[in-house]
């Protein structure tokens, strides 16, 4: 009853607040995929990341030029190689109201290293959480760890208190399609309230007005709608019911641009889009290949490399909108090597010859898993691949699905091959290493190496520069993994993605290479 | 043995149907519309300029072309090609062939079904009548697509990683089983007719097994209206797979059908790219009205009351 009465009160204060002329503005925008969860911990995917971030702070932040700048915490010191104390922001409150305390975030920090979180990673090095005070936490690692600020701007805060009463103490099991509590409901400290969640129908926050900070911005609504459909997308925003696409289609980029309403900014994401292909198993799970798992030959992937005309997927599928790479990690993150960034000439002969040394003259069967809701292109240019590998003989089915479900069948490593892009976070390739590449091993290491790629030597590097704190040689040792990664053809690379975000001519963004659309810079004039 | 083929071919040419059909001029543009996109589909392997289901032979760098005409079209493409660059003209040819494929299979399965259910209704009467037709109403209360999605949705949870092999039984199934209701209920209606003639009495009077009756002398004379009901049924079954294709649920996406394609072209809606979503909703438009007359007219023909 109290409960309903403080309902009640909120959302009057809520309805005046929207009611104040010249102050509430509704921020209404859309892309081609639905939030997976609104469990901060359960998925590891950029736009998930984006939405929660709304509803969810994290002890750091980045700026507009990605630097970390205080959140939650208000400074922090070294106090020796293994151990950061964080200062808290007093007086702040989660959503539901309770106040946010040191217990909050050590509960925070197990619940992502816990074992089914998909973030672990963004904890690397960090062992424990202890309780200094109310307002005081320690960090407890196993080494220096030199990117822990970066990776600490996607450590969310969730409340314990909450978390218990609801039953989520535990993360949503994302790959068993779990229901919990946490996955349409949200309490976090942040500048917007989960107001509702309609997935793949309508997602609506509200400003909170009871948030610690000062928007820079002026939306006090904000209205997702998932629009799967091109044509919609383009239909929404040129009418006017939308405000923001984050992914307008390449097709209508001269459309929009030429219209006068509305406006499109464009740069290069900080993202790579590849192919990974399942190298452990001794045998595929979806192809004709029996007793033996082609992929484990070097020279097949190199051949199906080989086979990609990359440069017609640029300017055909993505209209010049891509940069062709061979390297894990693009130009914007640390660690970027030239050096690396090489890929096999497009050759259909030679590509042929390699299958043919393989064993596999008349190519094989496989299944491509690819999302079709998820980067950009990404079903038509699996559909594209299809056709590049039938010119050297593999018969490549293909098995595009919505990217809810996607997720969920290829983080339990139910495929063969499969697309997927990485967007660097702590702008470190660190990240992308540990994520991508490292051995899988169930405490945050490769936990999207969904390919389980595995190799000793690149364990090694990858283990060294968690904690090298010599900046040349830790930057050595980064470059020595890239390049054995490019070596490797641990992934086959595709491109980079250049992101163009279209709006109305109303609407100030910053656009970000991260693509995320952070809300608290947003103006709706 | 000639002269009887002949004589057999002079009485269907003096039959009041084909005399109807003589007489009926949009009833003989309708059947030549049909016969060529039968014959088209027929022969699409031979009669297309491309096979746009071999992958091999599609090539990036021939994607988006305009038709032939337009300046930067390729009279190889003659209807210009889609994003993947296959042959427009081709897909047309191999994509009316699986909605005719997947149109004729689900009208044979539903008139199968909804003759013999209907056929027993109509007979036995009573409760089965009663328990067929109740289930029959219940159906009409949904519309077909949602019956039709329904049992995709379900056919594929049910075989999961396998649908793209089974995705042509899945649609027929599906789209043959949203359709069943109309055959069994004209059925039903003519058989509750028959059965109280003097020739079916008779034939019971003999001992003849009730299903041998229902076979032998009352199916063949329920089965005039049935064939109109089939014929219509053909051009709606292509549509529902249309749609089904067009919400993503039929056919895999590299053996587009008719539906599939207009989705593709969906997207290009505004970017200029006209050609790849409108030759297939002709094309799709035309077959269907050519079956749509040609039911019509069988309809008249075959109404006692309109000679």
């Amino acid at each position: 009853m109290r409960k309903g009465v403080s309902l009640c009160i909120s959302a009057l204060l809520a309805a005046m607040l929207v009611a104040a002329p010249g102050y509430a503005k509704t921020f209404r925008w859309a892309s081609q995929g639905d939030i997976l969860t609104f469990d901060p911990y359960a998925q590891n995917e950029s736009f998930n990341n984006t939405f929660n971030a709304y509803v969810y702070e994290s002890l750091v932040q980045y700026d507009k030029k990605f630097n970390v700048v205080p959140q939650l915490a208000v400074k922090w010191e070294q106090l020796g190689p293994t151990q950061w104390r964080f200062h808290l922001r007093p007086n702040v409150k989660f959503q539901e109201g309770e106040p946010f305390t040191a217990d909050d975030v050590v509960f925070s920090v197990h619940r992502q290293l816990s074992k089914r979180s998909m973030t672990k990673a963004y904890l690397v090095g960090v062992v424990d959480a202890k309780k200094v005070d109310d307002l005081t936490v320690d960090l407890i690692t196993d080494g220096p760890v030199p990117v822990l600020l970066r990776q600490l701007t996607d450590v969310r805060i969730m409340s314990k208190s909450w978390c218990e009463k609801h039953n989520v103490v535990d993360v949503q099991d994302y790959v068993a399609k779990e229901e919990t509590y946490a996955v349409s409901h949200a309490d976090g400290t942040g500048p917007y309230i989960l107001k509702s969640r309609e997935p793949d129908v309508k997602t609506v926050l509200e400003a909170n007005p009871h948030w610690w900070g000062k928007l820079e911005g002026n939306v006090t609504e904000i209205v997702y709608t998932p629009i799967k459909s091109a044509a919609t997308r383009t239909a929404a925003l040129l009418s006017g019911e939308i405000d923001f696409v984050l992914d307008p289609p390449l097709q209508d980029l001269p459309k929009l641009k030429s219209d006068p309403n509305i406006k499109v900014i464009e740069g290069t994401e900080s993202r790579t889009v590849f192919i990974g292909m399942d190298q452990k198993r001794d045998e595929l799970l979806y192809s004709n290949v029996k007793g033996k798992n082609p992929f484990k030959d070097l020279r097949v992937r190199q051949a199906m490399y080989e086979a990609i005309d990359i440069e017609a997927i640029k300017r055909t599928l993505m209209r010049g909108l891509s940069i062709p790479t061979g390297e894990l990690v693009t130009p914007q993150v640390y660690g970027y090597d030239v050096a690396a960034n090489t890929r096999p000439p497009f050759s259909v002969a030679k590509a042929k010859v390699l299958l043919k040394q393989a064993g596999y003259p008349n190519g094989f069967e496989v299944t491509l898993d690819c999302p079709n809701d998820r980067y950009i292109n990404d079903a038509l240019i699996c559909q594209a691949l299809t056709s590049m590998w039938a010119k050297i003989g593999l018969k490549v089915k293909l098995d595009a699905m919505p990217k809810a479900q996607y997720f969920a069948k290829i983080n339990k490593l139910d495929t063969s091959l499969y697309m997927l892009g990485w967007a660097v976070a702590t702008f470190d390739a660190q990240d992308a290493l540990i994520n991508l590449v490292h051995t899988r091993d169930g405490k945050g290491d490769g936990e999207y190496n969904d390919g389980s790629y595995s190799n000793p030597k690149m364990d090694d590097l990858i283990d060294r520069m968690k904690v090298e704190s010599d900046v040349p040689k830790r930057l050595a040792l980064i470059h020595q993994a890239l390049m054995l990664h490019t070596q490797d053809v641990a992934h086959i690379m595709l491109h980079q993605q250049i992101i163009p975000w279209a709006m109305r001519k109303n609407i100030v963004v910053t656009h970000s290479a991260d693509n995320r659309l952070r809300m608290q810079w947003v103006h709706v004039n | 043995m000639a002269g009887r083929l002949a004589d057999a071919l002079r009485d269907s040419w003096d039959s009041d149907l084909a005399w109807s059909f003589r007489h009926s001029p949009y009833a003989m543009v309708a059947a030549i519309v049909f016969a060529a996109c039968v014959g088209t589909a027929v022969l699409a392997p031979w009669v297309a300029p491309h096979n746009p289901f071999d992958l091999a032979q599609l090539d990036l760098s021939n994607s988006l072309k305009p038709p032939m005409w337009i300046a930067g079209g390729d009279p190889s493409y003659p209807l210009g090609t889609d994003d993947q660059g296959r042959d427009i003209l081709s897909t047309i040819f191999f994509g009316a062939r699986i909605s005719l494929e997947v149109g004729i299979a689900a009208v044979l399965f539903s008139m199968g079904l909804g003759v013999a259910l209907g056929l027993l209704a109509g007979y036995v009467g009573g409760k089965t009548d009663a328990f067929i037709m109740r289930v029959a109403d219940v159906q009409l209360s949904f519309p077909a697509i949602l019956i039709a999605l329904l049992i995709d949705g379900v056919a594929r949870a049910v075989f999961p990683g396998a649908h793209d092999s089974m995705a042509f039984w899945v649609l027929v199934l599906s789209i043959g089983v949203s359709g069943w209701v109309q055959y069994a209920r004209t059925v039903r209606g003519s058989t509750m007719v028959e059965k109280n003639k003097e020739y079916v009495q008779a034939a019971r009077l003999f001992g003849i097994h009730p299903l041998a009756i229902m076979a032998r002398h009352v199916l063949p004379n329920v089965l005039g209206p049935v064939l109109v009901i089939a014929t219509i049924h053909i051009a709606t079954a292509i549509i529902t797979e249309a749609t089904l294709s067009f919400l993503g649920v039929g056919v895999p996406a590299t053996e587009p059908s008719l539906g599939t394609l207009i989705r593709i072209g969906n997207d290009f809606m505004f970017s200029g790219e006209w050609w790849v979503t409108l030759f297939p909703g002709l094309a799709l438009v035309i077959m269907v009205l050519a079956i749509n007359l040609l039911g019509d007219w069988l309809r008249d023909a075959l109404n006692p009351r309109l000679r």
